[in-house]
């Protein structure tokens, strides 16, 4: 029972804050914006953080989910279940579209992951890249897909509850995670794979778990994506720069931190918003282009002085809920 | 045949441009056993650098060898400089904190270069306007070297250009210097022992600082000369194309055997062919997906790459 409150909570305070930002459009597109990042960005922990594996390409996954969770929803556009009214029905195919594309995308990430079985470290980490830039390649060759132009027409299921209650998921596992046998061999895993090995950990068979589960959420935060723009196209948001972005927020937040990934994602997602709206204040001519350039080399930078200045990231490996537990139980 | 005959050109052009990029890689991570993600990046300021001389001299001056010399010179001792800049002050300090480290410096380094070069920023000095940054706009880059048709098969079948030839040429000039300069000098000796290891190579009184921070600069200046041959190849630069052309000679770095010379020249050269002649016979659109597509086929059945196994000397 007591496993089943924090989900109570979530639907409530989430349904509370779906009627209450109803007022807003640019407070629910933000909103959306940042609850995607967070699913990505503490998914993504799931392989850089928690097992210390180095995955750059994140958005390839992204991609995967996006595309297919659109397709899934574009064929069942027509279509309403009968027995239920038409929105309900709508949030029933959407809930289907968003797993079709987290399925998709958790196959992929077990066919990139089985190479973690011979490589290590940078191998990995170009294997992953390698295998985002194959699928925006693919992608722009296939017409059904939309070619290069994109995919254009999908509903907009997307709400801020669905996005927010994904985000609860994906957090609500990785702490699980954290805490069961399958996380603490993907950190021995991280802190040292020889040991972990030595010690019975099929170190294989859990970085490519880790791999699923992570891609499995990415493609959903994909699916999300696809459903509140009015069109995917394989540029920018599924490209290398977007992986970078998540990197950052990953790194940024603290390697292995779960709270770390979820706070950096927030403030990543918005300082470019706010950097516009204080622009704008000050009088600018609202070069909101001038600002999204700014933003790429600045991520960089960032990486740059972090790595240089503290390269545990803001919260290290702990957590927000450390400083809770402690209080009722001191630490073993 | 003649078609073939030309994609095997066309594949050996960008081949030896692939292969002296991935000889910075190789040598960097010999000595630093680091991925130079910002490696492609260097080479595209060293593009710039190129271009802005290239611009100085004014337009009378191209198609001259001096004004070419001129170009390739201050080009290559300008990423050296920069190589020798991040090194210094963005590696070194991260030496002796883990690998991954390093990593993400380093590809936050290529991100900074990348998209900072994508920012239009002017500055007048003295009445004049002084481009400090150049903007995302992609530019024509001069013709350096006057194209001529260097030999013409059967009836327009087979066009080898005298730009081709020459790339060839100083491409493999390149390599032959370095080849003296790693295996036949007291430096290269140094290179190679620290290579092995580099505390070792400490306690016997080799600089490791100095000669880490030298094959940066060897390494970056290898950089900018591809960087310019590929210039005249493409005709077009642009802030971006660093990176994929980084990303490929990384690819043909690790086919070859990271960390090897010789593999590295293999592997560029490989690359540009296996590259060519997919696009050629096939479609164009996929270029990009080649090169990752043999990437991952080689990791998957020889992960230390085609000359991993000979334990060969790495530099």
């Amino acid at each position: 029972m007591k496993s089943f409150l924090p989900v109570a909570v979530a639907i409530v305070v989430l349904g509370l804050l779906q009627v209450l930002s109803g007022g807003s459009a640019y407070f629910v597109y933000l909103a959306m914006l940042v609850g995607v990042n967070v699913v990505l960005a503490v998914s993504l922990n799931i392989i850089n953080g928690l097992t210390g594996q180095f995955s750059i390409g994140h958005a390839g996954f992204m991609a995967v989910g996006a595309y297919l969770s659109a397709v899934t929803s574009l064929a069942m556009k027509d279509f309403q279940l009968s027995f239920l009214p038409e929105a309900v029905s709508n949030q029933v195919f959407f809930v289907v579209s968003l797993a079709a594309g987290g399925v998709a995308a958790g196959l992929f990430g077990f066919l990139v992951g089985l190479p973690s079985l011979r490589l290590k470290g940078d191998y990995l980490a170009i294997v992953t890249l390698g295998f985002g830039e194959i699928i925006l390649v693919a992608v722009r060759n296939t017409p059904s897909l939309g070619g290069a132009l994109g995919l254009p027409g999908m509903p907009q299921y997307t709400t801020v509850f669905s996005v927010w209650f994904v985000v609860f998921l994906v957090v609500l596992l990785a702490r699980r995670l954290l805490f069961s046998p399958h996380g603490r061999s993907l950190a021995a895993i991280r802190e040292d794979e020889v040991a972990a090995e030595a010690m019975g950990v099929d170190t294989t068979s859990y970085k490519v778990r880790a791999f699923v589960v992570s891609s499995f959420f990415a493609g959903v935060a994909g699916g999300l994506f696809a459903h509140f723009q009015s069109i995917i196209t394989p540029g920018d948001s599924f490209s290398f720069v977007k992986s970078m972005e998540v990197v950052v927020m990953v790194v940024a937040g603290g390697l292995g931190s779960t709270t770390g990934a979820v706070v950096a994602a927030v403030v990543l997602t918005l300082l470019p918003e706010g950097m516009r709206s204080l622009f704008n204040l000050l009088g600018g001519d609202s070069d909101s282009l001038s600002i999204d350039q700014l933003r790429k080399p600045i991520f960089g930078l960032l990486l740059v002085i972090i790595m240089l200045t503290r390269p545990q990231g803001i919260f290290g490996t702990h957590e927000a809920w450390d400083w809770l537990r402690k209080k009722k139980e001191p630490a073993t | 045949m003649y078609e073939f005959i030309q994609h095997l050109i066309n594949g050996l052009a960008v081949g030896t441009i692939y292969a002296l990029v991935a000889l910075g890689y190789t040598m960097v991570y010999g000595v630093l056993k680091l991925i130079n993600f910002a490696h492609g990046d260097v080479m595209m300021v060293g593009v710039y650098v190129g271009y802005a001389v290239a611009f100085l001299l004014g337009r009378e001056a191209m198609g001259g060898l001096g004004a070419a010399l001129l170009v390739f010179a201050v080009s290559m001792a300008a990423c050296a400089l920069l190589g020798f800049v991040i090194e210094r002050f963005a590696y070194r300090p991260l030496r002796d904190k883990s690998r991954l480290t390093a990593l993400i410096t380093a590809i936050g380094i290529s991100f900074a270069l990348s998209y900072g070069f994508q920012l239009d920023f002017k500055v007048t000095v003295g009445g004049a306007e002084v481009t400090v940054l150049p903007g995302a706009a992609a530019r024509r880059f001069p013709e350096l070297i006057r194209p001529q048709e260097w030999l013409v098969l059967g009836d327009n079948d087979v066009i080898i250009w005298n730009w081709q030839v020459i790339s060839f040429g100083i491409a493999l000039a390149l390599l032959a210097g370095l080849q003296v300069l790693v295996y036949r000098t007291r430096f290269g000796k140094a290179m190679r022992a620290v290579s092995h290891d580099h505390k070792v190579a400490a306690l016997l009184g080799i600089p490791v600082d100095t000669v880490i921070a030298v094959t940066f600069m060897l390494g970056s200046a290898l950089a900018a000369g591809a960087g310019i041959l590929y210039a005249i190849k493409d005709k077009t630069i642009q802030p971006l194309m660093g990176v994929m052309v980084g990303l490929k000679a990384f690819v043909a770095a690790v086919i070859g055997g990271i960390g090897n010379l010789p593999g590295a020249v293999v592997g560029g050269l490989l690359l540009g062919l296996c590259e060519e002649f997919i696009v050629g016979y096939t479609a164009s659109s996929w270029r990009d997906a080649v090169a990752f597509g043999f990437l991952i086929v080689v990791l998957l059945f020889r992960p230390e790459g085609l000359f991993g196994r000979v334990q060969a000397e790495k530099v």
